[in-house]
């Protein structure tokens, strides 16, 4: 190989104390981004099915119409739920920086009970609309409506049993370094989750209505 | 089906409620090849089980391999899964040839449709999903966290559980051997063919729930890989010093995060179509075929650049390598690469100009297509430019980077000749097409993964590969090539349409003979490989590499030994120059021999395993439709999943003793050799 | 550029002797063109192909380790001009070819109307073009006339130099419609009708078939296209005409079951409303027509009672008259006395005004007979 002689002021080529090169440090920002990085891929999905909404969105196939089965009032309540349950979650982060841990856990179980709220008004709705016959398999405009509307369901579902699990968490461990990491996980999930919604609410219900 | 039956889903009142569509008619005794194979796989599998438990190898294999969240092992299985599946993606591919070949000449071949259906749709998709992707996924798993310094990737326990959720796909595909049927409808499944009307059996839902659970793998793989990369580079590593191999690596990651979503909700859509009785892609109450088609490609096309991103990275190196010379042009190479990762999202509709969108639609399309080989020409010329006052050293890998490049722009040329609306309306889904991307996926991709394999093997393993060995099955490989897929070009000028099991005219006959020959050469070229392999292991001593270096490398991958440690770097490298280890090589740098330190390491963790093991039961429950499986699975996955989550001793610090220990001994070793 | 092509086509004649290039050497006027195409593509990009590969093996060859002799330069890493020559000669090709393919796409677009017969004769404005509808089935091909009033499966045929309208669709799965010695193919979807125009410009027999794969009996859907002179073609048309069969929708519906290999069948008469029974997917009378279907969703859907009144006007495909339709489902917007379930148009008492104003609100569509035609 051709390596010429040494160098008199050769660079350092190693870091050899972990003070200038903090490993755990580098871990933790990794996660948010990591996690930041999978809601954006979610995002996607549900880009995917807010373009399939908007494609097979006017196929009623002579059936009904948004016009026909929303009850707007409803989804004003549940989407005031959401909302709601985004404020409290962050009013959980506050105490949390704060370190009060009885704050943390009581501000988390109110945006648990707001979400549960939420999910129940949706399961009314949709056990509603199949009652009526206006079923996912009626028309390709249900077939679209149903998924992702019940996606973002399932997505709160999700977040739900997930909040379940922190709290059991927090109670076990205290607000350590990890637990921090996954309130502020789950924030993100759940702030992400609301926006969803209000694009769900202003693209599916707002303008099924209105238009 | 009259109306009133659409308005409902599909009937399950016949199912049976413990084994779903499962029986005794499911398992193919009727198909005689396929009981051949059956035999062949359970001899195969018995005699490995039992040599495992023979040589007591059980212990080590999953301690030290199933459950390892070393980056290095991970990367290394899914080479070998890539490998496994290959073999059976080529014996496919095999049959195809051989078939056709008997056909074409009027014979009745040995294949009715459906098994012959089968086959193509197998082959396509085993070779994009369980051969190319883990082939470039180990690549990436393996080099790139060397290459920037770091001990292993974001998340090690991901990246375990990304390997078995990949394998677990492969193992539902498998499966659909022996157990039911795969899918026919070819390897995109574009309805209304592959809807519940057209293919009721279990074959789509295999193809669906397969790539489902490994796509899963792949997306979480994909930012893994993105957030290693952006946060883990070693101090001094700004974007523009990182080595080509990585900056591919980048692009391919953010495109699978960006793709791969899409590829879930379409298959997750044609799967409500089937399971609910949905109407997405039907013809039915406002369902849209077209749209899937759609869908699927705006994954599809991203999904091929996926794929070669890497490869290109994989040639950029070994093309510096090789000549002993600075690549030409880095900056131009990061700014193609990352042109190439944008465009690709924006040429979709080229697969199917022939749906008639009109004029502008298709001449905007097929315009963008043609702009993304102005910065794979630049790339092509920066590696010719390479080797331009270098001194090039013909190993393996070398030669596989010069026949790509002359295979590559072949394919490149045919590629813009399709991307040309009004003559693509001629040579669309013909054997034209088919000879096109073979030629660029055989000629970049699997050249490309050859070259790379020949490349890294000395670091994974400390010995390199027989040289003579590999030269054989380059030159097989690549006269095989040509010699089977320009016949297919031919073909395709003369009209033969693909996925053709019969043919009425005996004219073509000489072209499909020359085309099987080709695919033997082939063959050969893959036995030569398997060849180069034990004879590498059996001369493992004379092969040896103790150097750590053994082609005169530039990146940071050769500054530590062969194999690497588990925790890679005794110190974290400092970066100061694009090409690291040859600027360190270069100004004479000094490997330090004191003064280690405690090293923060990850434990290995059997949960990936499981889950995985777990969702691919789920899987065949879902195929099978055997609901109570189904439930009790999903139940205990997720409760397994929340488990783990409550384990928080995750890692633990190497005493510093233990890396002298290591490091002492490499030292010693150096000094023996100088 | 006239000379490039023959002369191209002769240099490849020793490798190629003994086969048919038909893409390459076609009879018909839209699949020269686009044979031409493809050579004038071709050539542009080796322009810049054979310089690349002739280099590949010149710098592998000249620049070996064991050649001393060559120069070697390991730093050697960049050169702004030789970086704007790289990456500007591709794209002054791909700027040609981007030109090429505007223009190109454009003049070839299936759905327009031919410009010109061949390269030598213009078009006749007065000569009308043949209409065909071909129908991709499972797994056979149906021709329809409407002009002759015939049909026939697996055959077709037209006069030469007269320029020929396909109407294309499918009766349940995705194919595409390909004569290589015609012209390009172009996709045959259910509950779609695309368009192909083309003229044969010789005659004799070519060979067609579906060019995207449908399932088991796939590699057997081929049929033979005659190009004939007008008298012959006369002939044609009245040797299928004297056949015994009629095809109406219980015929079609019968030849839409499943098989392989069907023989070459004739049918003198065709029901002249099954076309537009057939793209809009209702040829079954049990079946919801897609363009009555769509009439109703432009007009705002059929409300929740349309999910079970929209099965009385199954199969009757006249979307032209939507106040009959919607009065079959709107059952508070106008007073249907009796929904009849016959299937046959007769209409209910209907509040007019209601239905005035709710057309007034929607525009007037002519999506009639080609609902969801693209372009």
């Amino acid at each position: 190989m051709s390596a010429t002689t040494p160098s008199a002021e050769a660079p350092e080529f190693f870091v050899r104390s972990t003070h200038d090169h903090d490993d755990g440090h580098h871990h933790e920002t990794g996660t948010m981004i990591g996690f930041w990085i999978y809601l954006m891929s979610d995002c996607l999905i549900f880009g995917s099915l807010f373009a399939v909404y908007a494609v097979l969105g006017n196929n009623y196939a002579a059936g009904p119409s948004p016009k026909d089965l929303f009850d707007i009032d409803m989804i004003l309540v549940s989407t005031f739920m959401l909302l709601f349950s985004s404020i409290t979650y962050g009013f959980a982060v506050l105490r949390m920086q704060m370190n009060d841990l009885k704050g943390t856990q009581l501000w988390l179980i109110i945006t648990g009970l707001f979400g549960l709220g939420f999910l129940y008004l949706e399961v009314l709705e949709f056990t509603h609309l199949w009652h009526e016959g206006a079923t996912p398999m009626a028309s390709a405009f249900l077939s679209s409506f149903y998924t992702l509307v019940g996606t973002h369901g399932l997505h709160v579902t999700g977040g739900v049993i997930w909040l379940i699990t922190l709290l059991i968490q927090l109670s076990l461990k205290g607000l350590t370094h990890e637990n921090q990491r996954r309130v502020m996980c789950l924030s993100m999930f759940w702030h992400f989750l609301d926006l969803i919604w209000i694009g769900v609410f202003s693209f599916v219900y707002l303008t099924g209505v209105l238009l | 089906m009259s109306l009133a039956q659409t308005h409902q889903g599909p009937d399950y009142s016949h199912l049976d409620p413990i084994f779903g569509k499962l029986s005794w008619e499911s398992l193919p005794f009727h198909e005689p090849i396929l009981v051949v194979t059956f035999a062949a796989v359970a001899f195969g599998g018995l005699a490995v089980f039992a040599l495992l438990t023979y040589f007591k190898l059980w212990g080590y294999l999953w301690n030290e391999w199933l459950i390892s969240i070393d980056h290095k092992k991970i990367g290394i299985m899914y080479m070998v899964l890539g490998l496994i599946m290959f073999v059976r993606g080529f014996a496919d591919a095999l049959m195809m040839r051989g078939h056709q070949a008997l056909a074409a000449s009027g014979a009745e071949g040995f294949l009715p449709p459906h098994h012959y259906d089968q086959i193509f749709t197998a082959h396509g998709v085993i070779m994009i999903f369980f051969v190319a992707m883990p082939f470039v996924t180990g690549l990436m798993n393996f080099v790139m966290p060397l290459q920037i310094g770091a001990r292993d990737v974001a998340f090690p326990f991901l990246n375990n559980f990304s390997f078995w959720m990949t394998v677990s796909g492969a193992v539902l595909v498998m499966l659909s051997l022996f157990v039911g049927e795969f899918s026919t409808a070819g390897w995109l499944a574009y309805p209304p063919f592959s809807g519940l009307d057209a293919s009721p059996s279990v074959g789509v839902d295999y193809y669906i729930w397969a790539l489902q659970l490994a796509g899963i793998g792949t997306t979480l793989s994909g930012i893994n890989l993105i957030v290693t990369i952006v946060k883990m580079r070693a101090p001094g590593m700004n974007y523009m010093k990182m080595p080509v191999f990585t900056w591919t690596a980048l692009c391919t990651n953010i495109l699978i995060v960006v793709t791969f979503p899409i590829l879930t909700a379409t298959l997750a859509l044609l799967t409500m179509d089937r399971y609910v009785g949905t109407h997405f892609f039907t013809s039915e109450l406002g369902g849209s075929p077209m749209m899937y088609v759609n869908l699927i490609w705006i994954w599809g096309h991203p999904e091929v650049y996926i794929l070669i991103l890497p490869i290109f990275g994989v040639f950029s190196e070994v093309v510096a390598t090789f000549c002993g010379k600075r690549l030409f042009g880095y900056t131009s190479m990061v700014y193609a690469t990352a042109v190439i990762m944008i465009l690709s999202y924006l040429v979709w509709l080229h697969h199917f100009f022939t749906m008639g969108a009109g004029a502008d639609v298709n001449s905007f399309f097929g315009i963008t297509t043609m702009v993304i080989s102005i910065p794979t020409g630049a790339k092509l010329f920066n590696w010719l430019f390479t080797m331009y006052k270098g001194r090039i050293r013909y190993e393996p890998p070398m030669l596989w980077t010069v026949g790509f490049m002359l295979t590559f722009v072949i394919g490149g040329m045919t590629g813009v000749m399709l991307a040309v609306p009004p003559a693509d309306y001629v040579l669309h889904n013909s054997l034209f097409l088919i000879a096109h991307f073979h030629n660029v996926i055989i000629g970049g991709v699997v050249f490309g993964v050859f070259a790379a394999i020949g490349y890294w093997f000395p670091k994974a393993f400390g010995f390199k590969l027989d040289a003579f060995w590999g030269k054989v099955s380059f030159w097989c490989w690549f006269v095989g090539f040509y010699l089977a897929f320009m016949p297919l070009y031919v073909l395709g000028l003369m009209g033969v349409t693909r996925r053709l099991s019969q043919f009425e005219d005996a004219a073509y006959s000489a072209y499909f003979v020359a085309a099987l020959i080709g695919a033997v050469l082939i063959a050969a070229g893959i036995a030569a490989f398997f060849m180069q392999l034990y004879v590498s292991i059996k001369n493992r001593e004379q092969l040896k590499d103790t150097t750590g270096d053994p082609w005169g490398g530039r990146t940071l991958e050769w500054s530590t030994s062969s194999p690497p440690p588990y925790y890679n770097f005794a110190f974290t490298p400092r970066v100061h120059e694009v090409d690291a280890w040859w600027h360190m090589k270069k100004v004479g740098y000094k490997r330090p021999t004191d003064g280690y330190e405690p090293i923060h390491m990850p434990h290995y963790t059997s949960t990936g395993i499981i889950l995985a093991g777990i969702l691919t039961v789920m899987g065949f429950g879902l195929i099978w439709h055997i609901w109570w499986l189904v439930v009790a699975t999903f139940i205990v996955a997720i409760a397994y999943g929340i488990g783990h989550t409550f384990n928080y001793n995750r890692d633990y610090y190497v005493p510093a003793d233990e890396v002298a220990e290591i490091e002492g001994k490499r030292t010693a070793q150096l000094a023996q050799e100088s | 550029m006239r000379y490039l092509k023959p002369a191209s086509v002769l240099l490849l004649t020793p490798f190629l002797s003994g086969c048919n290039l038909v893409v390459m050497n076609p009879s018909g006027d839209i699949a020269s063109q686009q044979s031409s195409l493809i050579i004038y593509a071709t050539i542009l990009m080796l322009i810049v192909v054979l310089p690349v590969m002739a280099l590949t093996i010149l710098f592998a060859y000249k620049y070996r380790a064991s050649n001393k002799d060559a120069e070697y330069d390991p730093e050697w890493h960049h050169s702004t001009s030789l970086e704007i020559v790289i990456w500007s000669v591709p794209m002054a090709i791909i700027l040609c070819l981007a030109g090429l393919t505007w223009v190109a796409t454009h003049r070839l677009e299936p759905y327009s109307p031919l410009s010109r017969i061949s390269a030598e004769k213009p078009i006749n404005e007065n000569v009308k073009p043949l209409v065909i509808q071909a129908v991709a089935m499972d797994w056979k091909w149906l021709f329809i006339y409407p002009e002759q009033g015939i049909a026939t499966v697996n055959e077709v045929a037209a006069p030469v130099d007269r320029p020929i309208e396909f109407q294309i669709s499918a009766s349940k799965i995705m194919n595409s419609f390909f004569i290589p010695a015609l012209a390009g193919q172009i996709y045959a979807m259910p509950g779609m009708q695309t368009e192909l125009n083309a003229v044969i410009n010789e005659e004799g027999v070519y060979k067609g078939f579906s060019a995207n794969y449908s399932g088991a009996g796939f590699s057997h859907m081929y049929f033979k296209f005659h190009g004939m002179n007008d008298q012959d073609f006369d002939t044609w048309v009245s040797k299928v005409a004297e056949a015994s069969d009629d095809l109406n929708r219980e015929a079609y519906l019968d030849l839409e079951h499943p098989s392989i290999a069907d023989p070459v069948s004739y049918y003198s008469s065709v029901d002249p409303e099954l076309w537009d029974a057939i793209i809009n997917l209702c040829a079954d009378k049990t079946k919801l027509c897609q363009n009555d279907m769509m009439m109703v969703d432009a007009l705002g859907g059929g409300g929740l009672e349309g999910i079970v009144l929209r099965d009385s006007f199954a199969g009757i495909c006249s979307s032209d008259d939507p106040a009959a339709l919607l009065a079959r489902i709107r059952i508070d917007r106008v007073m249907a006395s009796s929904i009849d379930e016959t299937g046959n148009m007769t209409v209910a008492q209907t509040d007019f005004s209601a239905l005035d104003a709710l057309r007034a609100l929607s525009p007037t569509q002519e999506r009639s007979s080609t609902p969801s035609t693209l372009n």
